[in-house]
């Protein structure tokens, strides 16, 4: 990536306007700019014409090249892959010429024209958020260039028709390319907006769905030279490191700022709200110069009151207590009246432990306040590069069209690097020192610093007919984190006549975050689970009892029985083993999963043979990059399912780092992991979290199984699998 | 303060530094070879993974007054154009995604390939048990050490 390397090879904004030597195309998905760009450099979009979304860039050089301009973050979900490519489908661009590059952090241009037009990669968003408007660009571009062939060779452009990279006159036999075209090429006054059906038919992609289209940055991932914002380094950098405040809300007071500023190398101290901030002329004098801070902390933290273990019991309580109402997230029909009426109801409550987001690269960002103090630069990987700006320019005190942002590869997303905490402090520490300062948190601080998943429980109860089927649901959460808790508690592809979701959120001054797949993770675990425990009961297959419930919705029922298909659901097993299925939707996404496991009853370890998934993502852009996020959600599910949890103690962390917080190691993987994608021209959902939320279940659901047994609390460890068998 | 000479992918190259930093620091911050991360900092994780002397190593943990006079390898250094038999593979197998792990997922992979040709699937999981991917990147892994060996 270019501009991910320094400041002077950044293709700024106005740079790449007046680029010399090719042309560079702003495309509105609507309609149209009074005057274009490209003819009036400093011009910018018409400030008056609310609604207008540019949505995309691309400069082709006459040489034949072609930069595409990628807004959304790459955190290895191949996004920045992937958006090229549907604009260059519609272009008709010849792939082996297109070059990527990030766009400038412009919302107006480069947002999505959805969720409030804010360039945010959240929420396996991008591809579905950019699809309409990306192709829109793209046929637009193809119009500009046959436009300006048509006028040159005096033919109507209802005579020319394009091939990859290429305008071709049929009638006369001529073929241009669009290099050539590039050297000659004027932009219209006035774009047309291209009608639905004048774009390609999917069943002509060259591009979209192709299996050999492969990521734009792995080259650079496996030979070192891929751009973190860690590893920015530059002339006069100094290095920051914050010392945080172990309960969140407690207030530092410095007992040796003298001492401290007598260390060899240290430059500054710097007091935070939050924290004290070092910064010193190297990174291993800024953290000697940390161990040595002796902080006082201020008691009465709101946090210091919550321990994870004990909150448990209050949830309970609360779920269990109508009085205490929360806030209704669905309600039909009337489903205490059902439950009371129902043949049989059942009642299970399920536990999700807080969740750290473990992304490999820790935060840092690296920030430059200019020598007059009236300019700044960041350089940071975030999800959210408008608010990361926004939110340096406020610490340091300027307009935000004062601060440059240049976006690079994020060590790992999965939502916390949507927030822009890391950016703040490092902007702080650069106002202190005017310098140039790379922060940088350790594990320790990322983990005990954390914004989590939230901790939550979740009460359900469901009444049956006569014929042993699911009539009835009241399914009420608890937890921390608000609204955070309350994503997947629906059940779109479930009939349920009588129904009622309830939120009934504690607020313990914990910091909560969005966490791969957010409250999918646990809710979908909740329902799928409770689901196989009533089939148990009424000694149903759990297949054929989710197909009923998704009688209404063929795209679910086609998930649910591919996933049983590839797995053989109903063949004999070898002794001791069982299979597991579930089925959740994520970002508009179906998906359903089988697996087979085994327990070793003597350890309380589940061990995972075989995974199965399907997912209907619509149309899939990038096939292999989306099996590839299937698999990784999959992974990173078993991942939180099998071994991680964070504990809180009067308002302390207890983990630090990978020791007693562990991920999946290669150990834990599967013997076989199949993914297959429902065949299908709907527009693109989202695959970068699909896979996650129906892990859990599967794997609570083959235990069941193989049990007769039911794991209530995530994760899965051996100490609660041995309690719950029985076993020692 | 001390100065000290260390050997990095074939070139001399020395540092003011005191002895105890660590290796990691010192390649990446002291002398910009930043294709090697910092994950941990307690070798927990791997993503600092370097040869010395051909063994992978934690570079986080190890002070860098230890790799004086070896032979230290960082993945700038594992070949000429980035056509090792694994880096080829890991584009074949599109192994990537975040990519902050992989420099250290190869250069352990690559210290296994280099003392073992041919490794069973179980001697692959043993020998990359230690290296993380949140990524979930493991399935590809496997795959691209195996499509590697191969070709060895």
């Amino acid at each position: 990536m270019k501009n991910s390397k320094s400041p002077d090879t950044t293709v700024s904004r106005r740079k790449f306007l007046s680029a010399a030597g090719g042309i560079t195309f702003a495309i509105t998905t609507y309609a149209i700019l009074p005057q274009w760009a490209f003819e009036n450099p400093e011009l910018e979009p018409n400030p008056e014409d609310k609604g207008r979304q540019i949505s995309a860039w691309v400069h082709i050089r006459p040489d034949g090249r072609i930069n595409i301009y990628n807004p959304a973050a790459e955190m290895g979900q191949g996004s920045m892959t992937a958006l090229p490519v549907i604009f260059a489908e519609e272009m008709d661009a010849d792939w082996s010429l297109v070059h990527i590059e990030y766009s400038p952090i412009e919302p107006k241009i480069y947002g999505p024209g959805v969720w409030g037009g804010r360039m945010m990669t959240v929420g396996s968003r991008a591809v579905s958020g950019y699809y309409d408007s990306l192709r829109q660009a793209g046929a637009q571009a193809r119009y500009v260039l046959m436009d300006n062939v048509a006028k040159k060779w005096n033919v109507p452009i209802t005579e020319l028709s394009t091939e990859p990279s290429m305008v071709i006159h049929r009638a006369s036999k001529r073929k241009i390319s669009y290099g050539e075209i590039a050297s000659f090429a004027t932009l219209p006054e006035k774009l047309p907006a291209i009608p639905a059906d004048q774009l390609k038919d999917p069943k002509n992609f060259r591009l979209i769905g192709n299996q050999k289209i492969t990521r734009f940055d792995i080259p650079a991932k496996v030979n070192g030279s891929a751009k973190y914002a860690i590893d920015v380094r530059l002339p006069g950098m100094v290095y920051g490191v914050i010392s945080r405040s172990p309960v969140n809300g407690a207030k530092p007071s410095l007992l040796n700022a003298t001492e401290i500023r007598k260390i060899t190398g240290v430059i500054e101290v710097v007091t935070l709200d939050h924290g004290i901030g070092v910064v010193a002329d190297t990174l291993e004098k800024a953290l000697k110069a940390k161990a040595a801070l002796r902080i006082e902390w201020s008691k009465g933290a709101k946090a210091a009151t919550h321990s994870s273990e004990q909150a448990y019991a209050e949830y309970t309580a609360l779920v269990n207590d109508d009085s205490r109402k929360g806030r209704s997230l669905e309600s039909k029909g009337d489903p205490a009246n059902a439950i009371k009426m129902a043949t049989k109801v059942y009642t299970a409550m399920y536990k999700n432990d807080y969740l750290y987001h473990a992304q490999m690269e820790p935060l840092n960002a690296v920030v430059s306040l200019a020598a007059d103090g009236t300019s700044a630069e960041v350089w940071c990987g975030t999800q959210a590069p408008d608010s990361a700006k926004g939110a340096a320019a406020r610490v340091l005190g300027l307009d935000e069209s004062k601060v440059t942002l240049y976006p690079h590869y994020l060590g790992g997303g999965f939502g916390r690097r949507s927030s822009p905490d890391y950016v703040e402090e490092a902007a702080a520490l650069a106002k202190a020192v005017r310098k140039p300062v790379k922060l940088i948190w350790t594990r320790e601080d990322d983990m005990q610093y954390g914004q989590f998943r939230p901790i939550c429980l979740q009460h359900l109860q469901a009444g049956v007919d006569q014929a042993g089927n699911i009539t009835s649901w009241k399914y009420i959460i608890s937890g921390t984190g608000d609204n955070l808790l309350a994503s997947g508690a629906e059940m779109p592809f479930y009939t349920l006549p009588d129904l009622l979701i309830e939120l009934r959120a504690v607020d313990h001054g914990i910091r909560t975050k969005h966490w791969r797949a957010v409250g999918h993770g646990p809710n979908k675990y909740a329902i799928e689970a409770f689901i196989d425990e009533i089939a148990q009961d009424q000694q149903k297959d759990p297949y054929q009892y989710r197909r009923h419930l998704m009688r209404n919705h063929p795209r679910a029922l086609k998930v649910l029985d591919t996933v049983a298909e590839m797995a053989g659901w109903g063949k004999k097993l070898p002794q001791g083993r069982a299979m597991g299925i579930a089925f959740a939707e994520r970002s508009g996404s179906p998906g359903a999963g089988v697996c087979e496991i085994s327990l070793d009853r003597e350890t309380g370890k589940i061990k995972v043979h075989h995974i199965w998934a399907a997912v209907d993502g619509g149309v899939i852009v990038q096939p292999d990059n989306a099996r590839a996020q299937t698999e990784g959600s999959l992974l990173m599910g078993l991942s939180s399912v099998f071994h991680e949890s964070i504990t809180i103690k009067n308002g302390e962390v207890q983990q630090s780092n990978f020791h007693d917080y562990p991920i999946l190691r290669m150990a834990d993987i599967p013997e076989t992991l199949e993914v297959k994608f429902i065949d299908s021209q709907e527009a693109p959902s989202g695959l970068g979290e699909a896979g996650l939320p129906f892990i859990g279940p599967a794997v609570a659901n083959a235990f069941l199984a193989l049990t007769g047994q039911a794991l209530r609390h995530m994760p899965f460890t051996p100490e609660r699998v041995l309690a719950t068998v029985g076993a020692k | 303060m001390a100065t000290i000479t260390l050997t990095i992918n074939g070139e001399k190259r020395t540092v003011n530094v005191e002895p105890d930093t660590s290796l990691l620091w010192v390649l990446r911050e002291h002398l910009g070879l930043t294709g090697t991360k910092y994950s941990c900092g307690k070798s927990y994780c791997g993503a600092c993974t370097v040869h010395l002397d051909g063994l992978p190593i934690r570079s986080c943990t190890t002070p860098v007054s230890v790799a004086e006079k070896r032979a230290i390898t960082t993945i700038e250094g594992l070949s000429t154009k980035g056509d090792h038999p694994l880096q080829k593979a890991w584009i074949e197998e599109q192994v990537a995604q975040c990519g902050y792990c992989q420099s250290g997922q190869i250069m352990q992979a690559a210290a296994l390939l280099a003392s073992n040709k041919k490794p069973s699937r179980e001697e692959i999981i043993n020998q990359m048990s230690g290296v993380l991917c949140r990524c979930g990147t493991y399935m590809r892994i496997l795959k691209a050490i195996e499509r590697a060996a191969k070709e060895i």
